[in-house]
């Protein structure tokens, strides 16, 4: 162990390639995690502000409209039915256009409310929205007569987006392996020609401890050990990088992302994401370290 | 203790190294072995080192086939034989103490016994007073006999020579000659290759004489004829 540190710090220059390209490498996954982090939590926060609005015809009756909203909440897929009447939905729209002068003269113009009445149906998951649109609007509570009170379900724009952003994130994660992959093997090729040098650099040692009849590992350990320190000081460097890259990112993404406090969640769960990252540098290290020994050290 | 039982090396490019080669040596002997270049001797102590295959033939160390050994039965082999070459093969950021202490560290010794031995074996080959200079500083008299220190530092049962003295001006020669008949007085086995005439006939011990491959004169106390 002891000659497997020093061998790998007095070859310190050959050394370094191999460090850089392990932290690029660590630094990409732990990226990763992050970019996974944010945009999952975008989805998430996506999910809960969408909901399906059934706008209904102005003359329909508030009895009806209360007995559809009580059948709904029966559902065991919706979680809450929110009732809004004729005349909330005309102050909100007011209140929405409140700057808006034309429109709200427009409004005077016409003198009535023109707008209906609607339930904003939150179901427990979204994936049951589509389940639940087409249940309502198959189920249409009839006035006298026979007419449709309901004017229009509002769901499939939602759905819509929900479904572009949940292939976008699939989609940036499968860039995010696909590029920590290359990453990897990359790291692996690296370090495996840098063993491989500092093999050849130290082959007059090499020789005599084979001529004396030193046994395999001891010949062999420095350098696996050696792999396994490059991968220590990797990740140890991409952490020590990442402090200050999340401090200042979380002050741009906060905002914009909402939510997702980049920092606290790394001080949170620091430990864990060194751990990943101290596991997978020190294998990259050991492996590639072992099948460069393997192919250029005769013993 | 060495038994070579009708061995042939024959090289890939069709060159045949070793033709029929059958002798034995005995414990505590001390044997020269002597010949032209490319009269085979390098090649006879790389059988003996398992670091070549015989293409005919077996080499026996204590009656145990040394090309049957698995591998780390034969670093312990090579343990039990200390080597000294023509170009010292001494590490060169190491002291000379280093040198000869790295040896025992390989072979896995404690540190007590390194610091126990070492000083020791520095002392029987009188460079006690240059424990801590690097080989750069030595003269090759005093490097060679660095390499014997650290070849017999383990306490092998052979010490093999190959041209020890190849580089070395007369008195030296004479020196590492003395070092090497000392060691085997006190009971190791000596196998010394060389071609140099004067310590042949200085020695007047065994001679095995090669010539292309094969061995041609095995004298008792022999005389340098080739």
């Amino acid at each position: 162990m002891h000659s497997g540190f020093l061998s790998f710090w007095r070859n310190g220059f050959v050394s370094l390639s191999s460090i850089l390209v392990v932290t690029v490498t660590l630094f990409t996954i732990v990226s990763l995690i992050f970019t996974n982090v944010i945009l999952e939590s975008v989805l998430a926060d996506f999910k809960t502000k969408v909901d399906v609005n059934v706008y209904f015809i102005t003359t329909a009756q508030e009895s009806d409209i209360l007995q559809m909203k009580s059948t709904l909440e029966k559902q065991p897929e919706v979680a809450s039915v929110g009732y809004v009447s004729r005349e909330q939905a005309i102050a909100e729209f007011k209140d929405k256009h409140k700057d808006d002068y034309l429109t709200l003269q427009a409004l005077n113009e016409i003198g009535d409310n023109p707008l209906g009445a609607r339930l904003n149906v939150v179901a427990k998951d979204p994936s049951q929205y589509e389940g639940i649109a087409k249940k309502i609007e198959s189920q249409n509570t009839l006035l006298s007569g026979g007419v449709n009170i309901v004017d229009k379900v509002n769901f499939r724009q939602n759905k819509d987006i929900i479904d572009r952003l949940t292939k976008f994130i699939a989609g940036v994660k499968q860039f995010g392996y696909t590029f920590a992959l290359i990453l990897v093997c990359t790291s692996l090729l690296i370090t495996f020609n840098t063993i491989r040098l500092v093999i050849y650099m130290t082959r007059e040692e090499i020789a005599v401890m084979r001529l004396v009849g030193a046994s395999s590992m001891y010949v062999r350990g420095p350098f696996i050990v050696g792999g396994m320190v490059y991968g220590l000081v990797s990740a140890l460097l991409a952490m020590i990088l990442f402090y200050p890259i999340t401090l200042w990112l979380t002050g741009k993404t906060t905002e914009f992302f909402g939510g997702v406090n980049l920092y606290s969640y790394y001080m949170h769960n620091f430990f864990q994401i060194f751990f990943i990252i101290l596991i997978v540098g020190m294998a990259l290290g050991a492996f590639s370290s072992f099948l460069a020994v393997r192919k250029y050290l005769k013993v | 203790m060495i038994y070579f039982d009708k061995v042939s090396k024959k090289y890939p490019n069709d060159s045949l190294a070793l033709q029929d080669i059958n002798f034995s040596i005995a414990h505590n002997e001390f044997v020269s072995i002597v010949g032209h270049s490319g009269a085979g001797k390098t090649t006879l102590l790389k059988l003996l080192l398992a670091e070549e295959r015989p293409t005919e033939g077996s080499v026996f160390f204590e009656s145990v086939n040394v090309h049957d050994l698995h591998r780390n039965d034969v670093t312990k082999l090579r343990r039990r034989i200390g080597m000294v070459f023509q170009d010292f093969r001494l590490l060169p950021d190491k002291t000379v103490y280093e040198n000869i202490a790295f040896a025992m560290e390989a072979a896995g010794r404690s540190d007590d016994e390194i610091a126990f031995d070492v000083p020791h074996v520095l002392e029987l080959v009188d460079l006690n007073h240059k424990a801590w200079e690097f080989p750069g500083h030595l003269s090759g008299g005093e490097k060679q006999r660095v390499a014997i220190a650290r070849a017999i530092v383990n306490q092998p049962d052979i010490i093999i020579a190959d041209e020890p003295t190849g580089n070395l001006d007369p008195v030296n020669t004479y020196e590492i000659v003395q070092i090497l008949k000392k060691i085997n007085d006190i009971g190791t086995t000596v196998i010394l290759t060389t071609h140099n005439k004067g310590i042949i006939d200085l020695l007047g011990k065994r001679v095995i004489t090669m010539e292309g491959g094969k061995i041609i004169r095995d004298d008792a106390s022999g005389k340098y004829v080739l």
